[in-house]
């Protein structure tokens, strides 16, 4: 089966800013598995999006089957044959697999749902797919495998002849992984055509026919992934960008490589992923973390600031156990968390700016149980000075602040605190790129301060611009404790990221 | 606040930051924030005017508001902390039923107002860690526990007492509980104002309110910047109850006696007032002076409707379609 399953050409779209698509031309070809890659902010999924029905492109042409096609949601995506298999499962836990898979279709006697048709059409899709499972199994019981291939059944139940999946093993284990892809051979055997976003160039290599690639907005090429190396396609992902504050310095007060750890991890393990991590950190030094999503960075934090608790290891402050049983013994101990996502992790959106900065010193600003909110004024005004925080009055609510500004607040409640050891995580995704600078100044001048810092970012030209080290995870292990130095630039940290 | 607007400028790191604010957004903004303080003073000249000539204006009935209305206003300063924690207590009700009879067995046994008070204040301290501790260290949501302790106040309040009313015979307990009045000021309205005033400033004033309300704004990122999420949920249930059994206390004080009735269905009236005051029901924020403004504007109303000639069934009508009104006004935009 040959011929053209979608066909995009010259996708415009904007959200206001800065254009995210700028003429796209895509072509998904019947029958072949095309991998669609970029950096974050490359507007893979806002391509996605626009093909899924979730936005409309400000110009250009979809087709989808040689028909002309313009989708305002997602149903007449679905009913044009483009399915997708979400990166955050959208699946009820608590129905069965039949009901999700034809949940909002269901087959339907005399008004009323067929249970007995919808539990035999699942068996015969899971049956097809080669999938060994009971529809009548409740989905929050089964392992998360199996979501993702209810997930995917749930598609082809609508019929999916384009299917789009986004990250589809992040939260897969191996075994799990080989069955979908063991899946998405014979889908493809089929005819389904697949876009697969991924960041692991192995299975890029392993399933893919072709890749497109995306940066800032725009294709870099498209080709057949027989003729490309991991280099190229690193390469062309990364781009050769050439912003200033983005260039690594090496920095003055950059500790001596002797000097003693104020940070020591020894071979810590947790239930969370994380596997006999060590690793050690100095006073004004920063530590950069390399790794996929789930290669246990986020995880590494979450222990480090008493979130979750590791079952053997120990983690040493100066020489001594840290004993960090939650968030409150760490932030006592002068560690500081700024997280993932600040507006679920970091912030009270609805409130002040003001009440947000001075959430963690009230001890310090109360006076026989009543808080001095003349001091905490001055506090919280000094505290937006120094990190130039742009605001109307520090009186109204955080949510109406910018991305990079709420983020310099979640930044800046820590630094009334002084803590010894600042922990970020992702601090500048969905940051403009002017806030982006001045944030990495910041940091760069903490850690000339004396703090010892610990940043994880997944754009590594960010992550090499800051660290003085840069550990490299796999799977929940240190793979590789590099000094900065010996890193020549972002293609061979992706190598060592990919562990190709 | 339009010079504040910046045109989306090329990234320039002084760009517009925040969303700007025209004037009548700003307006809109106060103008909920105060509407309980509107609803009430509307409300009143309204009754002024047309139920003047039927003694609402009186001191004696005025008085008499607030006497109604007092245990009311108690309760709604612990359920304002409650609520802004993102909880909710449907038990006080029945709390505050179990606590009077408990107080009235203890003090027909004893004689003693002060084993009396203890025994009561039992009941609030032994309930509060229950309700506290199933929510807080079991997970098990606010809602169902307090529903079910509802259920079980209610019912052991009845059983002790095979249903009868326990008189108090004690004339301490009585003038310190709801009956006397200190010069011309029921001694009810100053436990009113003693509450109110302690849980304003506590709310308002301490870390422990705006660890209150960092908690039920966001738990998670109040956590994470090291709030004790679960000491602070525990003790607002515990303060709930606590209070839940004063104010039965004050029931049986005002009547001198220990009912399992008292304090029957005043969950919801002390919900109304708190959420009236310009509590969100998602926590986050909360105003004690305005959960009293709230309790007083519902008596002001049943007093009104009443002087007005309305029998219960039109009352309980009126009453509800007011108070929709009020939420519907009051909400966040």
């Amino acid at each position: 089966m040959t011929g053209t399953a979608v066909e995009m050409r010259g996708i415009h779209k904007g959200f206001g800013g800065p254009p995210v698509l700028r003429g796209v031309d895509f072509t998904l070809r019947a029958g072949e598995v095309h991998a669609l890659a970029g950096g974050n902010g490359a507007g893979k999924s806002t391509l996605m999006k626009i093909l899924q029905g979730v936005h409309r492109p400000d110009a250009g042409v979809i087709k989808v089957g040689g028909r002309e096609v313009s989708f305002s949601t997602t149903k007449d995506a679905e009913a044009a044959g483009v399915g997708m298999v979400f990166q955050e499962f959208s699946l009820v836990p608590t129905l069965s697999v039949a009901r999700n898979i034809f949940l909002n279709h269901e087959p339907r006697r005399f008004g009323l749902i067929d249970d007995k048709a919808m539990v035999r059409r699942a068996g015969e899709i899971l049956a097809g797919m080669g999938v060994d499972l009971d529809p009548k199994a409740e989905v929050q019981k089964l392992p998360t495998g199996y979501w993702q291939l209810t997930e995917i059944a749930k598609a082809l139940a609508l019929n999916a002849t384009v299917l789009i999946m986004d990250e589809p093993t992040a939260s897969l284990t191996k075994t799990e992984s080989e069955a979908l892809f063991a899946l998405i051979e014979r889908l493809k055997a089929n005819g389904v055509s697949i876009v697969y976003i991924s960041h692991r160039m192995e299975e890029i290599y392993r399933i893919c026919d072709r890749i497109t690639i995306l940066r800032d907005g725009g294709v870099i090429f498209t080709e057949a992934l027989a003729d490309l190396t991991p280099e190229q396609i690193v390469e062309a992902i990364v781009g050769r960008r050439m912003e200033h504050a983005l260039e690594w310095q090496e920095r003055d007060a950059a500790p001596e490589p002797g000097a003693a750890p104020l940070l020591q991890v020894r071979n810590l393990t947790a239930a969370n992923g994380v596997t006999d991590m060590s690793f050690s950190l100095r006073a004004g030094e920063i530590l950069g973390l390399a790794g996929l999503m789930g290669s246990g960075r986020t995880e590494l934090m979450r222990l480090l600031f008493g979130i979750d608790r590791p079952v053997s290891g120990e983690i040493l402050l100066r020489g001594v156990p840290a004993g960090i049983d939650n968030p409150r013994a760490a932030i006592n101990k002068g560690i500081a968390l700024v997280p993932e996502d600040r507006r679920l992790q970091g912030l009270v959106l609805d409130h002040s700016v003001r009440e947000n900065l001075l959430l963690p010193l009230l001890g310090g600003l109360t006076n026989r149980g009543v808080v001095n909110d003349k001091r905490g004024d001055g506090l919280a005004a000094g505290l937006i000075e120094r990190l130039d925080i742009k605001l109307s009055s520090p009186k109204r609510p955080v949510r109406l602040l910018s991305g990079g500004n709420q983020q310099k607040v979640v930044i800046a409640k820590w630094l009334g605190r002084e803590p010894n050891v600042l922990l970020l995580d992702e601090p500048t995704a969905g940051v403009d790129i002017g806030t982006k600078t001045e944030i990495i100044a910041r940091i760069r001048e903490l850690a000339d301060a004396g703090m010892a810092v610990i940043v994880i970012s997944s754009e590594l030209a960010e992550l090499l611009a800051l660290s003085d080290r840069v550990l490299v995870l796999r799977r929940g292990t240190v793979t590789a404790d590099l000094d900065r130095r010996d890193i020549a630039g972002e293609e061979s940290l992706q190598l060592a990221i990919q562990g190709v | 606040m339009s010079e504040t607007t910046t045109p989306p400028a090329p990234p320039s790191p002084s760009s517009a930051t925040s969303a700007p604010a025209g004037p009548g957004l700003l307006r809109g903004l106060d103008w909920r924030q105060y509407a309980i303080y509107i609803g009430f003073v509307v409300i009143f000249v309204l009754f002024a005017i047309f139920l003047g000539s039927d003694g609402f204006l009186s001191g004696t009935n005025l008085l008499n508001i607030f006497r109604q209305t007092a245990i009311i206003s108690i309760m709604a300063v612990a359920m304002t902390f409650v609520i802004a924690a993102a909880q909710i207590d449907l038990s006080i009700g029945s709390v505050a039923g179990l606590s009077s009879v408990v107080a009235a067995l203890a003090i027909t046994a004893s004689g003693s107002a002060l084993f009396g008070v203890l025994a009561g204040l039992g009941v609030g301290l032994v309930i509060g860690v229950i309700n506290g501790g199933l929510v807080t260290f079991l997970g098990m949501p606010s809602f169902l526990v307090t529903l079910a302790m509802l259920g079980i106040a209610f019912g052991l309040a009845q059983l002790i007492t095979a249903s009868a009313p326990v008189p108090i015979l004690n004339d301490t307990f009585n003038a310190i509980f709801g009956g006397g009045n200190i010069g011309p000021i029921p001694g009810l309205l100053i436990w009113t104002i003693i509450a109110v005033a302690l849980g304003a400033v506590v709310l308002a004033k301490t870390r422990y309110g705006r660890q209150v309300l960092a908690t039920g704004g966001n738990r998670v990122a109040a956590e994470y910047t090291g709030v004790n999420t679960k000491r602070i949920t525990f003790t607002v249930m515990l303060v709930s109850a606590l209070v839940a059994s004063v104010a039965g206390m004050l029931y049986a004080g005002r009547l001198e006696s220990g009912r399992y009735q008292w304090g029957t269905g005043d969950e919801l009236s002390v919900i109304a007032a708190v959420i009236l005051g310009g509590t969100s029901l998602f926590g986050g924020a909360g105003s004690v002076i305005g959960a009293l403004f709230g309790s007083l504007l519902i008596g002001l109303i049943n007093n009104g409707l009443i002087l007005a000639g309305l029998d219960n069934s039109q009352q309980q009508i009126i009453r509800g379609l007011i108070i929709i009104v009020a939420v519907a006004l009051a909400r966040k935009k």
